[in-house]
């Protein structure tokens, strides 16, 4: 379900992400090039590329994760330094910004409602009450409520990544990012967790997700962006970048992933 | 000449309500030693994983230093040493306490250094995306999870420490062994009261494994 109907490619939207030629070193890999990247509310932006192109570096620089070197990156407006500086504009970054790993990295000492309502608790000052209401409501969103009270360990993959994303969202950010989300799940565990992405996207998160599932990408993304040896070297819509891509990188990788 | 030995069980329960007597100060010693080591422990183990050259080394250095020396010459240090530096005489049990304090403190700093080493990156970096700060993400996600990983090498410290104070018989603490060695020089006693002694130690040691085991086992809930 594609929403071409909004006005998402209307280029005057002020965009919640704005990177402008970013650059990243690992000593003396170069890891991220010039990078430049708006995404502009209530878009889905899907990251595509093989691994080690620097997908997953890029999607980490939105929220510090990683520190770049050089460039300009703001967040809802909130300026993030070069060299990963510690400041308020970092932490109000994070608590804006919601974020799902590829390997759950639920808190296995914690419940599954503990999980949830400790960042509403520790960083919103929300009650126990309430932190516990919004919980409640979020797992039964993603098809988890029967298992508030049990533990990481105890739920299947699948189960424990729609607990991440629930743990996410009980913060309201503002911008979800998905670091391929579904690549350490059985198979058979896959589809639930990326139709709870699907929900989230029709409801008009704005998302920014690294993935390896071509087809989902193809079904949410407003925008696909192709990214090689940590160059955007294409995007466009999915219809573009899928059926009629322009650069030969991108046809040669697409040519690898979309024949199984 | 007849030089079989009768070991003397009356001799030996003779002397147990002496030795009790000891009981407190070997406790006192321990417990509060270790209690300060903790502290010392959690403190340096967080220094020496610091970033920052300037934190780590001097938590590199006091680890090396008192991991490196015994704990007989640190305390013979602290009870005859630094009162010449001082000026004024230092009391037995303080530096007991002291050297326990200071020793188990060099072994703690690297337990929990590797506790909280041994948790995933990706849980520091879940908590800091939820918007936790960084005191808070170590508090609620980290440290919970690697004080469960350092109980086993705590109880080991622990134990070692208990039987570390011995050596304090050295310098005059009334601990468990001097209470012995009293004893023992009036009745001539030897075999019967270094066993009790032992046994005594023993008691101690497993009550300590024993409550450790039972709080490892609490701790294993949701793991």
């Amino acid at each position: 379900m594609k929403r071409t109907d909004t006005m998402k490619t209307n280029s005057t939207a002020k965009p919640i992400v704005r990177m402008e030629k970013l650059n990243k070193h690992f000593g003396p890999l170069h890891v991220l090039k010039d990078v430049d990247l708006a995404v502009i509310p209530g878009e889905v932006v899907v990251i595509i590329g093989a691994s080690g192109s620097g997908k997953s570096t890029l999607i980490r620089c939105i929220n510090g994760l990683e520190e770049f070197q050089q460039g300009y990156l703001d967040v809802d407006g909130k300026v993030l330094k070069p060299h990963g500086k510690a400041s308020q504009a970092l932490q109000e970054i994070r608590t804006e910004v919601g974020m799902v790993f590829q390997q759950f990295n639920l808190f296995p000492h914690l419940s599954v409602l503990e999980n949830v309502t400790l960042a509403p608790r520790k960083v919103r000052q929300a009650s126990r009450e309430e932190a516990m209401n919004t919980a409640h409501r979020l797992l039964e969103r993603v098809g988890i409520a029967d298992q508030a009270s049990k533990y990481p360990a105890q739920l299947s993959g699948g189960q424990q990544q729609r607990v991440a994303l629930a743990r996410a969202l009980a913060m309201e950010p503002r911008l979800m990012l998905f670091d391929e989300p579904t690549s350490a799940l059985d198979p058979e565990m896959i589809g639930e967790v990326l139709d709870a992405m699907r929900e989230l996207a029709r409801d008009g998160m704005t998302m920014v997700i690294v993935t390896h599932e071509m087809n989902f990408a193809r079904e949410v993304a407003d925008r696909v962006i192709y990214i090689h040896q940590g160059e955007i070297i294409e995007q466009g819509t999915p219809d573009e970048v899928f059926d009629n891509p322009q650069n030969e990188r991108t046809q040669s990788f697409l040519s690898r992933v979309l024949t199984h | 000449m007849d030089i079989t030995f009768q070991f003397d069980w009356q001799a030996a329960f003779a002397s147990i309500p002496y030795l009790l007597k000891g009981i407190p100060y070997t406790l006192l010693i321990s417990f509060v030693g270790l209690a300060i080591g903790f502290v010392i422990g959690i403190i340096f183990g967080l220094l020496r994983i610091s970033p920052a050259f300037w934190l780590r080394w001097p938590a590199i250095a006091y680890i090396e230093i008192f991991r490196g020396t015994p704990v007989l010459v640190q305390v013979l240090f602290i009870f005859y040493g630094l009162p010449q530096l001082l000026g004024g005489p230092i009391d037995a049990i303080t530096a007991g306490i002291a050297a326990i304090a200071v020793n188990s403190g060099a072994y703690i700093s690297e337990v929990v250094r590797g506790g909280v080493q041994s948790i995933a990156r990706g849980q520091r970096e879940a908590g800091l995306s939820l918007g936790l700060s960084r005191v808070k993400t170590f508090r609620y996600v980290i440290w919970p999870q690697a004080f469960r990983r350092m109980i086993p090498a705590l109880g080991n410290q622990g134990i070692i420490s208990i039987k570390d104070t011995s050596l304090f018989a050295v310098i005059g603490v009334g601990e468990l062994v001097r209470q012995g060695q009293i004893y023992i020089a009036t009745t001539f006693r030897a075999l019967e009261v270094y066993l009790m002694v032992a046994l005594l130690y023993l008691v101690i040691t497993l009550t300590l494994s024993l409550a450790l085991r039972m709080l490892e086992r609490k701790g294993l809930v949701g793991q």
